[in-house]
């Protein structure tokens, strides 16, 4: 008899389940733009599949990254993917050795232990085929309830795995949580209750516990067996159906965002498929909320990205929500999924845009010299004139001919508009200065301000060479360029949002300050940096809470005991100068004071070691 | 008061009794921050709109404040919300927020 | 034995407090960390209201030491430690002071105006305080440029550091204002043909006779206030100073050339005060200066049995109201020795 009502639950659940997955994916891979299709069906044949697949195993099945995150949430997430897998596959091997065949219906090797009660094998004969199957299939279970004990006790003490704060539940979550959670005890209770029954077929720990049961309830017979049996069916059935509503979405979905990712389909300017792709992705473990500075330093637990995408799901995106964010991309950075969530925001905010905001026709000046290269300050820079004054300094000792494009008048770069979703008007504004660039004839553009850099890089398609003052300094010193002599004592670098984690670049800023000065380290730099606080990118948070960062901020930059803080940008500059009690400098200006003879002293009052 | 006499221009005054304060209210809802201004000017002399034409940032806000809203909105569009006024403004006037909450209002309210 | 009395701090209220409670025949020991007493009042040329020499102030101050004043310079501070009825000051060289009562007057500092980069102190070389002014009054040096120019046109900048979110404190420091017209008037006498200008955002003439002296830089000497607060300094080619600021009363932004642009510091807690704050537990106010028990009738005591505060340890004050504050503040101590 290979067939029981009780599997129909499943069975119906396990058609739903696969219907909505293969319906949902042919919605997302319908709705890709005609470039991106072609993208995905060429990935399919191509090298990147493989690659995709190996990915696949790593992050959605073995859960690398969590695990180096926090091991105990790593095991915990593996244990359930992982574990769930191998269940499937060894489940499948094993049902074939008793039914002969290759395919056989889904519930059969989930349920095999209720149609077959194979006498012949003992519970701890490894070294037989059907031994080994039933051996690895008890082990496998066990270890899937250590890591369903874990999950029970992160709801309660997520301090232990390294969360400082998990994320609110809504009701099919829980629903389907509890269907989850209960799907292996259930399984663990049906087979060891069968096997206690029959006295033979179970497992080295479904047997042994099971003859344990059969003890306590001899008066049982199979029906306690049979009635578990149901209640793991319909468990494995309700969960299967709440999935595509609930955030164990994020599975399915994650190996198809894995596929486009590596097939090089990325975000567009206005909400796309794969947009879509990456909200029903997130999994809601809520590893963002703890990295952002909202949260950590203002207490503010409703904008993180985990909710973020939630009201995007839930097609309740509110502006405030939106707007509220720093865009330092400490969330995206950490996201285990690897979701682009400052994107995902962007593209939102471009909704709220305000459409009647017509920037003005800013009439284009033209270019009064040519040069070879220009320095574009920028807006903030000019607030900030030793970073100016360095960079003269240093482009005439380097003897370089240059001219300096926003000496008097210019206009903003655009990404200030921009990243408060006034894309038009962004676009305006880099047409203008494109303009501006293209006609004086450089060949490199130095600028002094990150976010400058940001968008002349990402947007302004400029056929010129684009660097950061950092970058360009070290090109300077590896040609020789300028001599230095001073070499500081005790410097931390705080590493600019939009330099940092927005560009890409750490390690220039980082080589260039080598030369000059004894660098420490600290926790919580690189990629992990935080925000000085005061982004652009947030509108609506007031004064008190910037200075809640800003502190925040200190307070690690301060733990590497430093005597002066170097940065790398006029605002992180400004921001933190108002409640450092060491100096803040540009390398700009840390570079500019060491090169011999230089009249001009920005970081004069530190000791000098040479 | 009574009004008597005649004119050939419209009154030059600003009659507080009379302007609309509403946009006013919304507004500060939205960024209460604009309460602290101190009228310094900073923001006007930092702004970089304001080096290519005559918008003059503290101007605006403060005729809102007397509820003289009708230049607000032709006003407001030359902002381009760089945000170095606010990076200079002593009293912590979250000047990009006003500015957006006046362009959210303007649209709300329609003037 | 007699009672005796620590004040720690020898500037304007140190020496009137000590001066004032020897009077009445108690010991004082008076503490302070630098060379000389005297305080921000040895930097200082001529006093406004009234342009007294400084020098005639300090010589007052000087006079009411008497030998019930033991005054020790160069003092550094450890730790103080207080038990039910005494004080202990412990220096740092390891000696201990005792006293049955500590007065605090450590004073102020002056804000450092390299902090408010915009306006290029440190940077650019015309860019000077009001301090640095100061002492090229005392030097009765020409006012001149880096360039060794007399300049023709002189910028004054109030609230330097003072109501200002982004310097971190937003309290108004009292005496730059007329300290600035004092300034400004001192140049015009010294040399006519300068050209002056204040930008101010109000100008607090608050006390007896300032108003007077704002009309004689009107009047007299053509000084001209542009009520707006300056955003930004560049430095031209010829190391002029180029400023920009709003007219807020014409409503247009207005740049300028000057030759020298004159900063006026305000006030800032001194960071020697938040350090002996810390050790006898005493919690600043919301700007960083010391408060009183009470602001309006016990306005020299604390919190702290026979710990009293004199001086602009409280908050920016002018020398007047230096030196009536710490002849309140001996009253009240006298009044707690005696007890
Ligand atoms: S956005 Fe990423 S880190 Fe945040 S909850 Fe979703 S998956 Fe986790
Ligand atoms: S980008 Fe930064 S501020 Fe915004 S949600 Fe992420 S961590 Fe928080
Ligand atoms: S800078 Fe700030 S305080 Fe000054 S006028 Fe502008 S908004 Fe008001
Ligand atoms: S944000 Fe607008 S008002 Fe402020 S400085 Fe920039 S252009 Fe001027
Ligand atoms: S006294 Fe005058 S210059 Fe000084 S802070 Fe007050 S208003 Fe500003």
């Amino acid at each position: 008899m290979t067939f029981n009502i009780f599997v129909l639950p499943f069975s119906l659940g396990f058609i739903f389940l696969l219907l909505t997955i293969f319906f949902r994916y042919r919605k997302w891979i319908k709705a890709l733009e005609k470039e991106d299709r072609i993208r995905f069906s060429r990935g399919l044949h191509s090298r990147k599949f493989f690659l995709s697949l190996k990915e696949i195993l790593f992050e959605s099945l073995l859960h690398r990254k969590m695990f180096r995150k926090n091991p105990l949430l790593g095991y915990m997430h593996m244990t359930f993917a992982f574990g769930w897998f191998l269940l499937i596959i060894l489940g499948n091997l094993e049902s074939r050795i008793y039914s002969g065949w290759w395919i056989n219906p889904p519930y059969y090797p989930i349920f095999m232990k209720f149609f077959i009660h194979d006498k012949h094998v003992l519970p701890f004969e490894i070294f037989t085929v059907p031994g080994f199957f039933r051996f690895s299939m008890d082990l496998v279970l066990v270890v899937i309830l250590s890591g369903l004990v874990l999950a029970i006790i992160k709801r309660r003490r997520s301090r232990w795995f390294g969360i400082q704060r998990t994320t609110r539940l809504q009701l099919t979550d829980k629903v389907a949580m509890t269907c989850l959670w209960l799907i292996f005890p259930l399984r663990f209770l049906a087979e060891s209750f069968t096997s206690g029954a029959y006295g033979y077929g179970g497992g080295f720990v479904t047997q042994h516990f099971g003859n344990l049961l059969a003890i306590l309830y001899p008066f049982s017979d199979k029906s306690i067996a049979y009635g578990f049996w149901w209640f793991y069916s319909l468990s494995l059935g309700i969960f299967f159906v709440t999935l595509p509503y609930s955030r164990y979405m994020h599975i399915p979905t994650e190996l198809l965002l894995i596929l486009f990712r590596n097939f090089g389909i990325k975000h567009v300017k206005s909400f796309s498929a794969y947009a879509d792709v990456e909200v029903f992705s997130c999994s809601r473990c809520g590893v963002c909320i703890d990295v952002c500075q909202l949260a950590t330093a203002n207490s503010i637990l409703n904008i993180q990205s985990v909710y973020f995408i939630q009201s995007i799901r839930d097609r309740d995106v509110r502006a405030d929500i939106t707007m509220k964010c720093l865009l330092c991309g400490r969330c995206t950075d950490t996201c285990p999924v690897g979701i682009n969530t400052d994107s995902l925001r962007l593209i939102e905010r471009r909704n709220f845009a305000i459409n009647q905001l017509p920037v003005q026709d800013y009439i284009p000046v033209s270019i009064r010299e040519k040069a070879e290269i220009i320095y574009f300050a920028g807006c903030m820079t000019h607030l900030t004139p030793g970073i100016i004054k360095s960079m003269i300094t240093i482009f005439k000792t380097a003897d370089v001919d240059f001219l300096f494009l926003d000496e008097e008048k210019t206009i903003c770069c655009g990404r200030p508009l921009m990243i408060t979703g006034q894309e038009d008007q962004a676009a305006k504004m880099i047409g203008m200065n494109n303009h501006l660039i293209k006609t004086s004839g450089a060949k490199l553009l130095v600028t002094s301000c990150p976010i400058c850099y940001r968008i002349f890089r990402e947007e302004y398609k400029l056929d010129i060479e684009v660097l950061h003052h950092s970058q360009y300094i070290l090109q300077l010193i590896r040609k020789g360029k300028i001599p230095l002599q001073a070499y500081f004592r005790n410097v931390v670098y705080h590493d600019p949002c939009e330099l940092g984690r927005g560009s890409g670049v750490y390690m220039e800023p980082r080589e260039v300050l080598e030369k000059v000065a004894d660098v420490r380290s600290i926790i919580n730099e690189k990629n992990r940096s935080l925000c000085c606080g005061g982004s652009l990118g947030i509108l609506n948070i007031d004064r008190h809470q910037r200075d809640a960062i800003i502190h925040e901020t200190l307070k690690t930059l301060m733990s590497g005991n430093p005597e002066m803080i170097a940065t790398a940008c006029p605002l992180c500059k400004k921001t933190l100068s108002k409640h450092s009690s060491v100096m803040v400098r540009d390398i700009a200006e840390i570079v500019c004071q060491a090169i011999p003879g230089t009249k001009y002293n920005p970081v004069a009052q530190l000791t000098k070691v040479i | 008061m009574k009004q008597f006499g005649y004119s050939i221009n419209p009154d030059r005054q600003i009659d507080y009794d009379l302007t609309d304060k509403s946009l006013l209210s919304f507004i500060v809802s939205f960024e209460p921050s604009l309460l602290s201004c101190i009228s310094c000017g900073t923001c006007t002399a930092t702004c970089t709109a304001g080096h290519f034409t005559d918008f003059n940032i503290r101007r605006v806000h403060t005729l809102l404040r007397r509820g003289e809203i009708t230049t607000l909105k032709k006003e407001i569009q030359k902002c381009m919300l760089c945000g170095k006024c606010q990076l200079a403004c002593p009293a912590g006037v979250n000047l990009r927020n006003l500015i957006r909450s006046i362009h959210v209002a303007v649209e709300k309210f329609n003037v | 034995m007699g009672k005796s009395v620590i004040i720690i701090g020898g500037g304007i209220a140190g020496m009137e407090a000590a001066a004032r409670i020897a009077a009445m025949g108690k010991e004082v020991i008076l503490l302070e960390k630098s060379d000389q007493l005297g305080g921000h009042l040895r930097k200082w040329d001529r006093l406004f209201p009234t342009r007294r020499k400084s020098d005639e102030v300090f010589e007052y101050l000087s006079n009411g030491l008497n030998d019930k004043v033991t005054i020790r310079l160069n003092i550094k501070i450890n730790k103080i430690k207080k038990d039910d009825r005494h004080f202990f000051v412990i220096l740092e060289d390891g000696e201990s002071l005792k006293s049955d009562a500590l007065l605090l007057t450590t004073g102020y500092d002056l804000f450092e105006a390299g902090k408010k980069e915009e306006y290029g102190y440190g940077i650019y070389d015309n860019v000077i305080t009001s301090a640095d002014l100061e002492a090229m009054f005392r030097n009765s040096a020409e006012i001149k440029t880096s360039g060794n120019q007399k300049p023709r046109r002189v910028g004054f900048v109030h609230c330097v550091g003072s109501r200002d979110e982004k310097a971190g404190h937003l309290y108004c420091s009292k005496v730059c204002c007329v300290t600035g017209v004092k300034q400004a008037i001192e140049i015009k006498e010294k040399q006519p043909d300068t050209e002056i200008f204040c930008f101010y955002m109000d100008l607090r003439m608050f006390d007896r006779y300032f108003e007077d002296l704002y009309y004689e830089a009107q009047q007299k000497w053509g000084i001209q206030f542009i009520r707006g607060r300056l955003s930004e300094s560049c430095e031209n080619p010829d190391h002029s100073i180029l400023v920009k600021v709003e007219d807020t009363l014409t409503g247009r932004p207005l740049k300028m050339t000057v030759d020298l642009l004159v900063l006026l510091s305000g006030f800032v807690p001194s960071s020697d005060t938040n350090k002996l704050a810390d050790m006898l537990g005493l919690l600043p106010g919301s700007d960083g200066f010391l408060t009183p028990v009470d602001e309006h009738f016990r306005t020299n005591e604390t919190q702290v049995d026979g710990l009293f505060l004199a001086g602009t340890v409280k908050g920016p004050a002018t020398i007047e109201n230096t030196i009536t504050d710490a002849r309140s503040a001996a009253i009240s101590i006298i009044k707690y020795l005696e007890k």
